[in-house]
């Protein structure tokens, strides 16, 4: 019978999926679906210090086999997320991790200490979100802006940290090394690619942003190959992520190197794929003779 | 789940009915995300309940883009996936009942005109008029407009204790704007790009006067008095 079970940082995890940021709010939504207990993980709504009301205009655009959104990280800031979400978010028996982005270096460095003491698993550190005007991607393009950040947050921060790395990035090798090298636990990648797209019936970009965050199947085989380079260049956990469907795919990623996958736009696609997928995962590794994920981890 | 298509025809003025057979419980104004098709066009669709009956349920839908014109291409047979009912609804209001729909917009009235009385249809379109006689049954009054005559000038606001709006925005910005002036209360469903359906996404965000708002999970139906457009 397979095995299902990773280690993530020194976190058990029952399976090897977590719901990415953005796509899963803080769970409840979906758990009025399925028992979201039994996902591996869930990466929170991206939080800012101060709460966000996001980005006027169109919010989603869907492309062939992908989808663009400018939410612009609309949320309640940590301070309202710890008041009102935290506490049914901590109550969810899966890894808790939550994704904190930032506008300015202070913001990142304020969030991270008030969330330190707080009931949740892991930080995901969001250096890479596209649709936001200051800070977001900014902070994962140079990796030597990254590394200020990352030895910021890192001196303050007292939970494990995983920085979520954008595809963006000059070189994100580079980045994640020197991620490694400023102390934090693993990465995660990748982020949305920014793009952009044009009405051209009203000769004018679809978002009033101009770009936006591409995301689903379109972007797989790059950010496979992104997780595939990473994972042979550090020493600590890769979270891979970028338009994984279905359980084929996070075969993929895992014989790529990632310790675990998360799922974004798929849950857009059914509500309940990540039971599915578990539920496929489970069958492909029985009928492959595949007892544990650490048998196929990077092997390619 | 997948469930069997007994009915999809063209109706006119560029809308489409489509019913489907299960057992369905929903309140008017909900809706259920619809697709026909495995991965691509990636999302579904959120459309609005026409009418639930005993062993069906049924959509009015407006092909627009790749989705809704696969869904208009199913036959008899045919499955079509179905998620949700999601939304708020209208809520049960009691007094007289101006229902006002633009287009497709009007699909969501027809429960609410089967499930409340003392109900008036003002119903708008572009070049056909549809409808007319489902809504008959239901209805004290049926008024309708196409082309350039907006159901906004034959409103009269006033003799309405509550109005139930949906369709383009300027037509239930207006609305909002002419029942500012008297006692009437408003309920609008609003329409947005959706992805996930459940609240969970922030793409179909609104703007309210206690802040943004979900669509799709605070809405789809708002009161008039809450919602900016």
């Amino acid at each position: 019978m397979a095995d299902l079970k990773v280690n993530l940082c020194g976190f058990d995890l029952k399976n090897p999926i977590i719901m990415a940021s953005g796509t899963f709010g803080f769970g409840k939504e979906y758990g009025e679906i399925y028992d979201v207990s039994l996902l591996g993980g869930i990466s929170s709504k991206g939080l800012t210090f101060d709460k966000r009301q996001g980005n006027d205009g169109l919010r989603v655009y869907e492309t062939p086999s992908g989808m663009m959104n400018s939410v612009g990280l609309e949320n309640p800031g940590v301070k309202g997320f710890i008041e009102n979400e935290l506490k049914d978010f901590s109550k969810i028996d899966t890894c808790r991790i939550v994704n904190l982005g930032g506008n300015c270096e202070d913001d990142y460095i304020e969030g991270a200490k008030l969330l330190s003491d707080e009931d949740f698993d892991i930080i995901e550190l969001n250096i890479s979100c596209p649709n936001v005007k200051y800070g977001g991607m900014a902070f994962g393009i140079k990796s030597e802006v990254a590394r200020d950040i990352v030895r910021s947050v890192r001196e303050v921060c007292k939970k494990t940290l995983i920085v979520k790395l954008s595809p963006n990035a000059e070189d994100i090798v580079e980045m994640a090394k020197v991620c490694e090298e400023e102390g934090a636990d693993g990465v995660s990648l990748v982020n949305t690619f920014k793009a952009m797209a044009i009405d051209i019936k009203n000769k004018k970009p679809v978002f009033d942003n101009i770009t936006a965050g591409l995301s689903g199947p379109a972007i797989k085989p790059i950010a496979l190959r992104m997780v595939y380079e990473v994972s042979k260049s550090v020493n600590i956990p890769v979270v891979g992520m970028g338009g994984i469907m279905c359980a084929e795919d996070v075969i993929e990623f895992i014989m790529a190197g990632a310790t675990c996958v998360q799922i974004g736009t798929a849950n857009f696609v059914d509500p309940k794929i990540g039971e599915k997928i578990i539920e496929d995962l489970k069958y492909y590794m029985n009928q492959n003779g595949i007892n544990s994920l650490d048998e196929i981890r990077g092997i390619i | 789940m997948d469930y069997k298509v007994v009915e999809n025809y063209y109706v006119g003025d560029n809308i489409y009915y489509i019913k489907i057979e299960g057992k369905f419980n929903a309140k008017m104004g909900q809706f259920y995300m619809l697709r026909a098709w495995d991965n691509f066009p990636l999302l579904s669709r959120p459309i609005s309940i026409f009418e639930v009956e005993e062993n069906y349920i049924s959509f009015l839908y407006k092909v627009v883009g790749k989705g809704t014109e696969i869904i208009s291409k199913l036959r008899e047979y045919d499955y079509i996936k179905l998620e949700g009912p999601y939304g708020n609804g209208f809520e049960k209001v009691k007094g007289k009942i101006a229902l006002v729909g633009g287009g497709v917009g009007i699909a969501p009235l027809y429960m609410v005109a089967k499930e409340l009385e003392n109900c008036d249809a003002y119903l708008g379109f572009n070049e056909e008029e549809i409808m007319l006689d489902i809504f008959s049954k239901e209805c004290e009054n049926v008024f309708t407009t196409k082309g350039s005559t907006f159901i906004t000038d034959i409103l009269d606001v006033e003799k309405y204790d509550y109005i139930m709006v949906c369709g383009p925005t300027p037509m239930m910005k207006k609305i909002l704007d002419m029942a500012n002036e008297t006692r009437t209360r408003v309920q609008v469903s609003l329409e947005n790009h959706m992805a996930c359906g459940v609240g969970a996404c922030l793409v179909c965000t609104c703007k309210t006067h206690s802040g943004n708002k979900k669509t799709c999970k605070d809405g789809p139906v708002f009161w008039g008095e809450d919602v900016i457009l």
